[in-house]
């Protein structure tokens, strides 16, 4: 492999949470120089123009729908879209089609994954059974396949017991748990939060009191058990104030949001528009300010794309109907910029959340632009204007709310582990 | 007289102009209903749908009626019946629908926006029949039009809308009309059948009957929506009839001229009295349904004329 020089770079640094003008050397699928460097011989010389190099993003929560739904998304184009995006590393979620909750589904999930993307990627496994909330997993079989992580996703282990014991057991181990706060009882059923808009628009909505509630439980047995726990989305800013209690009290805790509920709010659904049916369902923009507050105090420690591929038959239903999720792998740094341009982040903060901390979180190399660490970079520049077109997405789906969108930042290069996955053409 | 939109999806999106031109119209047809040959040709060789996902008997008669008064050939599916269950979806319906070339469709369906999903893909004017707890708007506007001739005039008035407002699409249509006229708008009900935050609808909150009754000079009762109830909403109906049904002690408090309004069909004994509801010098509910297939006439005709002038351009 010839080393790549990257020259006159905007290196964004999230460790050091510096951004400075340099020169990065790659060789060896680590980056091996950072600074003023002189090009080895034989070194492929990339001048970056001043546009900006960050670690790559490593995205907790993408939704491959292999097995199962081949037809709305599959190794190949997620690896593509996420290549596109500047996410380097996918930790996918197992509420698949079969759900991935044995080693023999890790195992195929494994193999389908390493043959056909060109990122890196690690999945995680679910807690119970058939995400049913009954039977604890394999978790220690599942850790030794592979599994990076353990949660039912979007289904919340509604009995206490349950929960306990496989958080008991997961501590044992030393596995993440992964939930999604939220009151079942309460939120069953909902399509919107409620408030004026969803009582205006006649929708069954949920208070967003029903996440701070799964929150306080969820808390209370991580205190219990000990458990490493990151709660998936936090959303609502009433949910805050215990986040921080539990991580004054020590415990092992922390917490995510999708882009979307950072860059969106429930005003966006208007008329109806099922490509912004999200799980939870977009928050009042009150919240929305709060997170982004929260993100940028620290509070919130990562931001992920939530990418959720549907096809158009399952989004073209009534609002009530229609599935929830939407496509963001590769509208997930873009749309991230929209924070910066608005001056809520700088961009080593931004990197932070959305490379570092989740790279930290899960144990993965990756997240650092440190000598010695592997080569997982993007090329971006945070500046260049586009009107996002769904259908120039390399998703199979393409349910993104972002369609028709000003954007203001593009991706120019993805690397992983040295290797160029991804060059923008022109 | 005209009408801004393709579509009368809902009363959010009109303007006082667009409710004025609807009840000024529906007028006429009161005098042609009323008279000896009931009969114009305002839909003459147009072919209007009746598509109802949801049982429905009166407004699905009134707007047949309204139709073929008008001269529209008319024809009703009764949806829930059909291919819905073998699993058609709305969006192919409607593609079935536009091969057909209905020009007016009209559509009543259980989950709120469906009807503006299936707006977005025919090639028809659509009234919706009220959809889900979103809009019912003609039921919006015979009320208007019952208002206006009972009162002499359609702003400046006290409304009371009481019961279930948490399910009634019939409510929030009423509450955005009546509001867009400038009329004052109480709402009241207990606290679990009122929606969120509907303070900031612009209307004023009772959850005692005789506070928010105090002088209005129209009482709008609601059908409360058992069908819907999915439970613990309300302790019993008994509870509910001695707190929230209306009867002449509870009307005593509304201004002494106050009419009486039910959009049908009621529970006698749930939440109105069987003996005011046909007390006629209170009640108007007779004359509502009288007022619905004037108005569903006046807005069809109105959609109609919109039509043939954007397909002659």
């Amino acid at each position: 492999m010839t080393p790549i020089l990257l020259t006159h770079a905007r290196l964004i640094d999230p460790e050091a949470g510096t951004e400075e003008t340099g020169s990065l050397l790659i060789a060896g699928g680590t980056i091996s120089a950072r600074g003023s460097v002189t090009p080895p011989e034989g070194a492929q010389v990339i001048d970056c123009a001043g546009k900006c190099l960050a670690p790559g993003i490593v995205d907790i929560g993408v939704k491959v729908c292999e097995p199962g739904e081949r037809h709305k998304e599959s190794f190949r184009t997620a690896g593509m879209a996420a290549a596109a995006g500047g996410v380097t590393t996918m930790v996918t979620r197992p509420d698949t089609n079969p759900t991935i909750d044995s080693p023999e589904t890790l195992e195929f999930v494994l193999r389908r994954g390493n043959e056909a993307t060109p990122v890196r990627f690690h999945p995680m496994a679910a807690l119970t059974k058939g995400r049913a909330g009954r039977e604890m997993t394999e978790i220690g079989f599942l850790m030794d396949a592979g599994a990076v992580a353990f949660t039912d996703c979007d289904h919340v282990v509604a009995e206490p017991r349950v929960l306990t014991r496989a958080m008991t057991y997961a501590q044992g181990l030393g596995a993440l748990v992964v939930a999604h706060p939220q009151e079942p009882g309460l939120s069953c059923g909902a399509a919107a939060t409620s408030g004026k808009f969803a009582s205006l628009r006649g929708l069954p909505a949920v208070s967003a009191m029903a996440e701070r509630m799964g929150l306080e439980r969820d808390l209370a047995l991580v205190e219990m058990t000990g458990v490493r726990y990151h709660a998936d989305q936090i959303t609502t800013a009433r949910a805050l104030p215990a986040l921080e209690r539990a991580r004054a009290a020590g415990l092992d805790v922390t917490a995510g949001i999708s882009i979307h509920h950072l860059t969106l709010n429930e005003l966006d659904v208007g008329d109806y528009r099922t490509f912004f049916k999200v799980k939870p369902p977009l928050r009042s923009e009150d919240d929305r300010l709060a997170m982004v507050e929260a993100v940028a105090s620290g509070t919130i420690d990562i931001i992920s794309s939530m990418h959720t591929p549907q096809d158009e038959e399952s989004k073209r239903l009534p609002f009530e109907e229609a599935a929830s999720g939407a496509v963001a792998l590769e509208t997930l740094l873009p749309a991230s910029l929209r924070l910066y341009h608005a001056g809520a982040l700088g961009l080593p903060q931004l990197f932070r959340a959305l490379s570092l901390n989740p790279a930290r979180r899960l144990g993965l190399p990756g997240g650092q632009l440190a000598v010695g660490a592997p080569a997982d970079l993007v090329l971006f520049d945070p500046d260049a204007p586009f009107i996002l077109d769904r259908f120039k997405l390399n998703s199979k789906s393409k349910n993104t709310p972002f369609d028709g969108a000003r954007m203001q930042g593009r991706v120019l290069r993805s690397f992983v582990g040295g290797v160029e996955v991804y060059a923008r053409e022109g | 007289m005209s009408f801004s939109a393709p579509h009368l999806l809902g009363i959010e999106p009109l303007s006082q102009a667009d409710i004025l031109s609807v009840l000024d119209l529906a007028e006429t047809y009161v005098d042609l209903n009323r008279g000896a040959a009931k009969h114009g040709d305002a839909l003459a060789g147009l072919t209007q749908v009746n598509m109802f996902f949801e049982a429905s008997t009166r407004t699905q008669a009134s707007f047949e009626l309204a139709g073929k008064r008008l001269g529209a050939d008319v024809m009703n599916m009764a949806m829930q019946a059909s291919s819905i269950k073998k699993g058609e979806t709305l969006i192919d319906t409607a593609m079935t629908l536009n091969a057909m070339h209905p020009d007016l469709l009209v559509v009543r369906h259980p989950q709120s926006g469906a009807v503006n999903l299936l707006a977005e893909k025919v090639n028809c004017a659509v009234l919706n029949a009220g959809d889900g707890r979103h809009e019912h708007p003609t039921q919006a506007l015979l009320d208007a039009l019952t208002i206006r001739r009972e009162k002499g005039r359609l702003h400046r008035l006290s409304i009371a809308i009481c019961g279930d407002i948490a399910h009634s699409r019939v409510a929030r249509s009423n509450i955005l009309l009546l509001g867009k006229m400038e009329n004052r708008v109480r709402l009241v009900g207990p606290p679990t059948l009122m929606p969120a935050q509907v303070a900031e609808f612009g209307v004023e909150v009772f959850d005692d009957m005789r506070a928010g009754l105090d002088g209005v000079d129209v009482v709008m009762m609601l059908r409360l929506q058992r069908e819907r109830m999915d439970g613990g909403f309300i302790p019993s109906e008994r509870e509910y009839y001695h707190r929230y049904g209306l009867d002449a002690e509870k009307l005593s408090y509304a201004a002494p001229d106050a009419i009486v309004m039910h959009p049908g069909p009621m529970n006698r004994g749930v939440e109105i009295d069987g003996t005011l509801a046909d007390d006629i010098n209170r009640s108007v509910i007779q004359e509502q349904v009288e007022m619905g297939v004037a108005v569903r006439m006046a807005a069809m005709d109105l959609l109609a004329r919109g039509m043939r002038a954007r397909r002659a351009a």
